[in-house]
């Protein structure tokens, strides 16, 4: 893990000094650079996050918990992800306005998605009411 | 890192290149070719980029069990 941090941190260095260089030519060419550098990071990050999404399943089957509501939990973690991932690099393209509307939808995406789970609970929560 | 490294410096490359080229055929009066050459570039960039968009959003896809 030490060792990838260090790549990680060097693949963001390299990349923002070739940024720097190319931005005052063509400052397109140098947003590129960076939505392919943030497409590198966040697809390292995806394996160490699909070990921790493994594992939680593991304790989840173990514990016999619902696997619906275990694979509901983890469209919304990939709504989030996906969401703060776009949101940010618009947001670097300057266009803070799409940021925000790209957020707000990852907000009510994910709501969508948590509906079954509320209904359960408040059913389960009218039943315990006499 | 699972991802071909030397693309980025490629991407820098073609950047600096296309805007040598610009400044080269501006100098000469040809405009259009400058226009061309810079659109050329943006275009194979924007496809290794996309190239790579795609894999994520593949990778994403599976490993957060959005199948259905």
């Amino acid at each position: 893990m030490v060792i990838e941090i260090i790549q990680i941190v060097g693949l963001g260095l390299v990349a923002t000094f070739l940024a720097l260089i190319i931005k005052e030519q063509k400052p397109t060419f140098a947003f590129m650079l960076v939505v392919f550098v943030g497409c590198v990071i966040f697809l390292f990050l995806v394996d160490q996050i699909s070990e921790i999404i493994r594992m939680l399943e593991r304790i989840a089957v173990n514990a016999n918990v619902n696997m619906i509501y275990v694979e509901t939990i983890l469209k919304i973690i990939g709504i989030a992800y996906i969401a703060e991932f776009g949101a940010q690099i618009t947001k670097d393209a300057g266009q803070g306005a799409i940021a925000s509307k790209i957020e707000l939808a990852g907000k009510i995406l994910i709501l969508a998605m948590a509906i079954p789970i509320l209904t359960v609970i408040i059913e389960t929560i009218i039943n315990l009411i006499p | 890192m699972g991802v071909d490294v030397n693309i980025i410096f490629q991407i820098a490359g073609v950047g600096i290149v296309v805007a040598f080229l610009h400044t080269i055929l501006d100098q000469m009066g040809k405009k259009e070719y400058a226009q061309w050459v810079t659109l050329l570039g943006f275009i194979y960039i924007l496809f290794m980029v996309a190239t790579i968009v795609e894999d994520l959003f593949q990778k994403i896809k599976s490993v957060f069990l959005f199948q259905g």
